[in-house]
């Protein structure tokens, strides 16, 4: 099938990604015609279901948007009702909830790189078949995600929608002798991060790279985590209360989904490369250490190298995670009061995936009267598709089952999550 | 017998249920060699055809297409388990059901006729048989693993159908309502997370759905007494398990006895 001047490539539903989505790719006189990354994945409401709510319920609910990033969820809709209603944490509950946030990027990180995205580099569907002949790879992925999942439980109280986190701080503070034992797990588990770099390192990257603008939170003297200034590559600054001034929504013609762009400027990316791009200088001395000596330079652009940024921001986040230990004092009290009052609050935090905005509006009861969530995955529909279709073009004398293997492997470089974004809810329209 | 096939199946739904599996971090590797896991599109590119041993589904009815699609994997699957709080009650995103679908629609998308959802969104087991139901806002790994091993071994599985508080007690947590006054839904939640929230001074807030015997009146009074309005009392119950009855039924019944003065007597009054 393969050198045929018309081909269509259709992957029904992709695998190794969060949640239901397809892939269309069409070739027409031997030139890519259309390509389309679509999501199928039931819309789910969450944006209409939030108002009437009280303004205290928000990280639970936004919790089951995702079950692998609910600590994102979680800590971008408290920093937009603690926004809204005036107050401000003090240092001691956000060093926690930065604790909280490594765990969630260790165990989700861990998740892509070991499960997802390294059978795509070593030739295996998954990583149980990988196991079959490299058992211990895969013990090594498996216990470097338990680790994060051990910050998660015990700061979070469960690994996957985390029950400790309220507006204005936590339900409860870990007492010190609890965090001992979690220090020595991550100290296991430093070293199994730095060898997951060195191994992804050792993987063949094809030659392909982007020029996309980069958009991600910056911190300056520390990677951004649980909050930060909006930056990008192309010069842009502003804080998060004003990313619907800078971010916009459009509907294409031909479909449903409401591809994020950048006011004027067009399709941008958000996520691991993103950030390494823009805060690679405020990472750990050892991190730095491991992504030079992986070859990462200053800049990431060839999204099949983002297993390497990812497993580098593995080694950040565990190092990050026992410098907080290190140096943890339970915060007395827990979380403020948080009392409403009628206003309009904004908050962005950096899920695993990339940016996480969150807007609430409260009334002076403290009743949601509107919500507005944009996740990573919808931000970065439109690189993707873009990235599909350069990558296609360079590569139509593949035969049709090696291009879909290797367009399938040029999505899950974005470590697309499909259930958070799906209400950009895409139907398939033939444009020919 | 030749090696079980175990299949995964995702409808309307976060993944946490399924990504519960992936948590198994020790059990894993054990699991993938007792059972042949042929469909996890999560997981695995390779997909096996059907039929399958036992089918693990997560998530709920919320479009035409999955109706159908529901139908079928019953029908490649000898024992199907509905695993978490979409596929047993139809989870947070059944809050449509007390709401106008189409306003829901108009809200988030600016092209409400492109989308193509029903009025409702439904648990698995109003449309297909289902074998065993697993419970949970996500379930529990423990359980989880659990209920993979009796279908191995061919038992019942061993799922407690008690309250909450019940763990309370057998972890020895303060009760929060008693000592702090607290609104708890322990009393009339399905056990299973091990009393997660009490254990972090928070009262239960339901995420197991709902236990085998509620007691409506006892548990309005509770939370009366605990300072909820009745608008508090119907969000409380209308969370991650709004669909299941006995939840709908205890959001109705948002006034009743304070605790200690006899409740089980005294039934509530019915107000929604």
């Amino acid at each position: 099938m393969s050198h045929e001047t018309d081909r269509t490539l259709t992957v029904r539903a992709l695998a190794r990604v969060e949640g239901e989505g397809a892939m269309h790719v069409r070739v027409r006189g031997g030139a890519v015609e259309d390509v389309r990354l679509e999501i199928y994945e039931p819309p789910r409401f969450f944006e209409a279901l939030l108002r009437g709510r009280r303004h205290t319920e928000p990280p639970d609910i936004t919790a089951r948007i995702c079950g692998i990033c609910p600590v994102a969820y979680q800590m971008s809709a408290c920093l937009a009702i603690e926004a809204a209603c005036g107050i401000e944490v003090p240092d001691a509950v956000s060093d926690l909830r930065r604790l909280l946030y490594c765990g969630e990027w260790i165990e989700s990180h861990a998740l892509h790189i070991y499960l997802l995205h390294a059978p795509d580099f070593l030739g295996y569907a998954s990583a149980l078949d990988l196991a079959r002949e490299g058992r211990g790879l895969v013990e090594r992925g498996l216990a470097l995600k338990k680790a994060g999942n051990a910050i998660m439980e015990l700061v979070g109280g469960r690994a996957i929608h985390p029950v400790n986190v309220r507006v204005g701080g936590f339900y409860r503070a870990p007492v010190r002798t609890e965090m001992a034992p979690l220090a020595e797990k991550l100290h296991v588990a430093l070293d199994l991060a730095l060898d997951t770099v060195r191994w992804a390192s050792g993987f063949e990257f094809p030659d392909f790279h982007h020029d996309h603008e980069m958009l991600a939170l910056v911190t300056p003297g520390q990677y951004a985590i649980d909050r930060g200034t909006v930056a990008s590559t192309g010069g842009l600054s502003f804080a998060p209360a004003q990313f619907e001034d800078y971010v916009i929504e459009e509907q294409v013609p031909h479909s449903t989904a409401l591809h994020a762009r950048l006011a004027g400027r067009g399709r941008y990316l958000t996520g691991p490369t993103a950030r390494y791009t823009l805060s690679s200088q405020w990472l750990s001395p050892l991190a730095r250490q491991a992504a030079d000596a992986a070859g990462l330079g200053a800049e990431c652009r060839n999204p099949f190298r983002s297993i390497l940024v990812r497993a580098v921001e593995v080694v950040y986040a565990v190092e990050e995670a026992l410098r907080l230990i290190e140096r943890y004092e339970p915060p007395a009290p827990c979380y403020l009061e948080v009392p409403p009052r009628a206003a309009v609050g904004h908050g962005a935090t950096e899920a695993p995936r990339g940016v996480l905005f969150h807007r609430y509006a409260i009334d002076a009861d403290g009743l949601i009267t509107s919500a507005r969530i944009v996740p990573p995955t919808s931000q970065n529909q439109a690189s993707i598709e873009d990235d599909l279709r350069r990558f296609v073009a360079a590569r139509l004398d593949l035969d049709d089952q090696q291009l879909t293997w290797q367009c399938e492997q040029a999505i899950r470089n974005y470590d697309p999550c499909i259930s958070c974004s799906a209400h950009f809810l895409d139907l398939t329209v033939d444009r020919g | 017998m030749g090696v079980p096939t175990l299949a995964v199946w995702k409808f309307a739904s976060c993944d946490g249920c399924q990504l519960t599996l992936l948590d198994c971090e020790d059990e894993l590797l054990t699991i993938a060699s007792q059972v042949k896991i042929a469909h996890f599109v999560e997981a695995s590119s390779e997909i096996q055809p059907g039929p399958y041993d036992v089918s693990l589904v997560e998530g709920s009815i919320t479009t035409a297409a999955d109706a159908e699609r529901i139908r079928q994997v019953r029908e490649m699957s000898r024992t199907l388990v509905t695993i978490g709080a979409c596929a047993t009650a139809g989870g947070v995103q059944a809050l449509r059901n007390f709401a106008d679908v189409r306003e829901f629609t108009s809200v988030v998308y600016a092209r409400p006729d492109y989308i193509s959802a029903l009025a409702t969104s439904t648990p698995i087991a109003a449309h297909v048989d289902v074998d065993f139901e697993l419970h949970g806002c996500p379930i529990d790994r423990r359980q989880l693993l659990e209920v993979i091993t009796a279908l191995l071994v061919g038992r019942k599985p061993n799922i407690p159908a008690h309250s909450v508080c019940f763990e309370c007690k057998q972890r020895g947590n303060v009760c929060v309502v008693v000592a702090h006054g607290t609104p708890c839904l322990g009393p009339v939640t399905h056990a299973g997370c091990g009393a997660l929230c009490p254990a972090h001074h928070r009262g239960c807030y339901g995420c197991f759905g709902p236990m085998e015997t509620p007691n409506a009146g006892a548990q309005a009074g509770l939370l009366r007494g605990t300072g909820m309005d009745e608008a508090d009392v119907r969000r409380a119950f209308r969370t991650f398990n709004a669909g299941a009855p006995a939840f709908i039924e205890l959001s109705q019944v948002t006034t009743g006895p304070p605790p200690g003065l006899g409740p089980r007597d005294i039934p509530g009054r019915v107000t929604g």
